[in-house]
């Protein structure tokens, strides 16, 4: 986050500021369950990039390419809905149960 | 960065059929003509050529529209007109083209102002210099669609430059001066006349040529546009408490900045028509002993009365408020310190509280005394609320107010005019 | 009359929907067209066809700045005569007022109206709703009235009322309506009778 405060002579009038800058924040780095992505398993169906809620499944050529890591929350929902169960949730971290 | 981008296209005036009343498409040269005030609105609009008008009709405004329609449908213009389904949508509309850098105008009245009210600071927080007709009436309940300020005056504090007009001459060269006056410093406008007692009138008014009205008005040069696609911006983010009081006191400067602003625009338009735009009106003021304060159409009826005492000796003068927002304190202080007494015509309440105007005198004229460095008798002040619901007020009401002011009888105490 | 800057103050009495409005209107252009300085606005009670309607309107020599309601008009023109039996119009006329009705029997019609004590102006006649009918085809009186009371009033000349109104009329009803208006109107002119 910008940490730069800028007194109100300075700053950019009407709160305009620079395009897509929700791309800076790496919401990934909260997570505690990662999707692990079997792409022997996958059928390349395209579910899990439709679920995603984060967009963080995308495709290249017409086949499904890695979870981009870096704003993947966790939540699960593509190892949910995953019709030949080619993902599944592991841990983030080392410790503790399952 | 900065940068141009030219939306007024070259206009081609494409007559579809003929002109609706005797009102010409093209203003050759200066001209009198018989229009209402709603007309003179659209009149303006016209040769402003908006790029975007997004309206919503609504008694008494809609007359407005309606003739901007007409030289819409005629070809007059090129403006894109968005007809929305709410006046909160209309705003919205507006707010969006205005950041995508189009020069947008608009009207509304009363509830239809009042619906809009969640993105009027909106767009006076993104800094959208969007103008706006308002042809006020009383706000509901009980429903009326009469003339007060009930609806202009909940809106006062919302970072809109404020405009008054008494009658459609003053409407007319009020809404032109808007439009620049906006676009210099960033920040939305209305102006403002009374439903049906103006807007609904017709009068004599005189209008200037097109060509020349447009060198005035210029284009608009927006601000880092939306449209602008090579350098990208956001426009609306979420503001948390390290951020928003600075954007707001922006907002504050910048209509500060609009006293100066204001009479610059207006030294510009007076080369074209040759009136004098001033802050307010002073109308026998200077000499006068007892004087009264009020807006719009009621400041004509005062000045007939003013005519009349003055003709028996009576040193009797009048303060018509034209720039109302922002509220230049010592301009008006300095018009009013020598002054007996004072009355304040409000034409709205401001229930639980003072009257807008009276405040805002009050305020002044306190001021003034404070920070004086010779002592003054401060002149008394009495408030009075009239006209609400488009209650007639007459020229023996405004006599009897000058009257009660020779005789002194003012107090803190609110007074009416024509109440039951 | 001797009333300051040649201001002449009309109230036109009508019915919502009859041109009362309009009529008002129609006036202050033409008056403004011709060089004078002209006000003209309506007063509605609740907006429906047939309630009663107040037009006031004003012409002067000079700007009018005033905007209260004619209290004390020096011409009343009536363009229904069946708003007398439901309110007053005489409220406020002065000793030499002018008033003009839309009416087919005076004698009835005279007897109606309040006059104040004293009053000796002109009361004018005329069966404008019968010109209507006979002209335009449609109980649209408010023109023909109109025309009755410049012959009783001249604050405006005939010829250049005809002229300034067909070029107005023309752009708002098209040649067949206007042709059909300007006969009403020769014809108000020429009936037209102060009783």
């Amino acid at each position: 986050m910008n940490s730069e405060l800028k007194s109100h002579k300075k700053m950019e009038p009407g709160g305009l500021t620079e395009p897509a800058s929700s791309l800076k924040n790496k919401t990934g780095s909260w997570r505690s369950m990662r999707p692990k992505w079997d792409a022997k398993k996958c059928v390349h169906c395209m579910f899990c990039a439709v679920y995603c809620p984060d967009n963080c499944i995308l495709a290249k050529k017409g086949k499904r390419t890695e979870t981009d890591l870096n704003y993947c929350k966790g939540c699960g929902i593509c190892a949910n809905v995953c019709p030949v169960n080619a993902i599944k949730m592991v841990k983030e971290h080392e410790g503790g149960k399952k | 960065m900065k940068t141009h981008i030219t939306f007024q296209n070259k206009l081609i005036v494409k007559k579809i059929g003929a002109p609706r009343k005797k009102i010409p498409h093209d203003i050759k040269k200066k001209t009198m003509l018989a229009l209402t005030g709603g007309e003179a609105a659209a009149m303006a609009m016209k040769q402003v050529n908006p790029d975007v008008a997004a309206v919503y009709p609504i008694t008494p405004q809609t007359p407005i529209m309606a003739a901007f329609s007409n030289y819409w449908a005629d070809g007059a213009v090129n403006t894109e007109m968005i007809h929305v389904e709410s006046e909160h949508s209309a705003m919205s509309a507006c707010v969006g083209a205005s950041a995508a850098g189009a020069r947008v105008m608009t009207a509304t009245a009363s509830v239809g102002l009042a619906l809009m009210f969640e993105i009027l600071p909106v767009a006076s927080g993104t800094r959208l210099p969007i103008v706006m007709n308002i042809a006020n009436r009383a706000l509901s309940a009980p429903i009326n669609i009469h003339c007060d300020y009930s609806d202009t005056m909940a809106t006062r504090d919302q970072g809109w430059i404020q405009i008054y007009s008494e009658n459609a001459q003053e409407v007319y060269e009020n809404t032109l001066l808007a439009v620049k006056l906006a676009e210099s410093i960033n920040l939305p406008a209305m102006v403002c006349q009374d439903g049906f007692l103006t807007s609904h009138s017709i009068e004599n008014i005189i209008v200037y040529p097109d060509d020349i009205i447009r060198k005035f008005l210029g284009t608009r040069k927006p601000y880092r546009p939306l449209l602008d696609v090579k350098n990208p911006v956001t426009y609306g983010p979420l503001q948390l408490q390290n951020y928003y009081f600075e954007t707001k006191k922006q907002v504050e400067d910048a209509m500060n900045k609009a006293k100066k602003e204001y009479l610059i625009v207006g030294k510009s338009l007076k080369k074209i028509t040759g009136t004098d735009y001033e802050y307010f009106e002073s109308y026998f003021l200077e000499d006068a002993e007892y004087a009264i304060i009020t807006m719009s159409s009621t400041a004509g009826t005062t000045k007939v009365v003013v005519d009349k005492l003055r003709a028996q000796g009576k040193k009797v003068g009048l303060l018509k408020i034209k720039l109302y927002r922002p509220f230049v304190y010592e301009e008006y202080g300095k018009a009013l310190i020598h002054l007996k007494g004072i009355a304040v015509l409000d034409r709205s309440l401001t229930i639980g509280a003072e009257c807008p105007i009276y405040t805002d005198i009050k305020s002044t004229l306190f001021n003034m005394y404070v920070n004086a460095k010779k002592k003054f008798e401060i002149p008394k002040l009495q408030s009075y609320t009239y006209g609400l619901g488009g209650r007639d007020i007459f020229e023996s009401d405004i006599e009897s107010v000058f009257e009660e002011l020779e005789k002194g009888k003012l107090s803190n105490e609110k007074k009416y005019i024509g109440l039951r | 009359m001797n009333n300051p800057d040649n201001t002449i103050s009309i109230v036109i009495h009508g019915r919502g929907g009859q041109g009362a409005k309009t009529a008002a209107m129609l006036l202050a252009e033409v008056a403004i067209s011709l060089g004078r300085y002209a006000q003209a606005f309506p007063e509605y009670g609740p907006e429906r066809s047939g309630a009663p309607v107040k037009a006031y309107i004003r012409i002067s020599d000079k700007a009018i700045r005033t905007h209260q309601p004619i209290i004390n008009p020096d011409i009343v023109i009536i363009i229904d005569d069946s708003l007398l039996d439901f309110i007053s119009v005489t409220d406020g006329i002065k000793p030499d007022s002018t008033i003009v009705i839309n009416t087919n029997n005076s004698e009835v019609t005279k007897k109606k109206l309040k006059l104040p004590k004293g009053f000796f102006g002109k009361i004018a006649v005329v069966n404008a709703t019968a010109i209507a009918l006979e002209r335009i085809g449609a109980n649209k009186s408010n023109t023909a009235t109109l025309a009755a009371t410049l012959k009783v009033m001249d604050f405006i000349k005939f010829n250049e009322f005809q002229q300034e109104a067909k070029s107005i009329l023309i752009h708002k009803l098209g040649k067949e309506k206007t042709d059909q208006n300007m006969l009403a109107i020769k014809d108000a002119f020429e009936e037209v009778k102060v009783i």
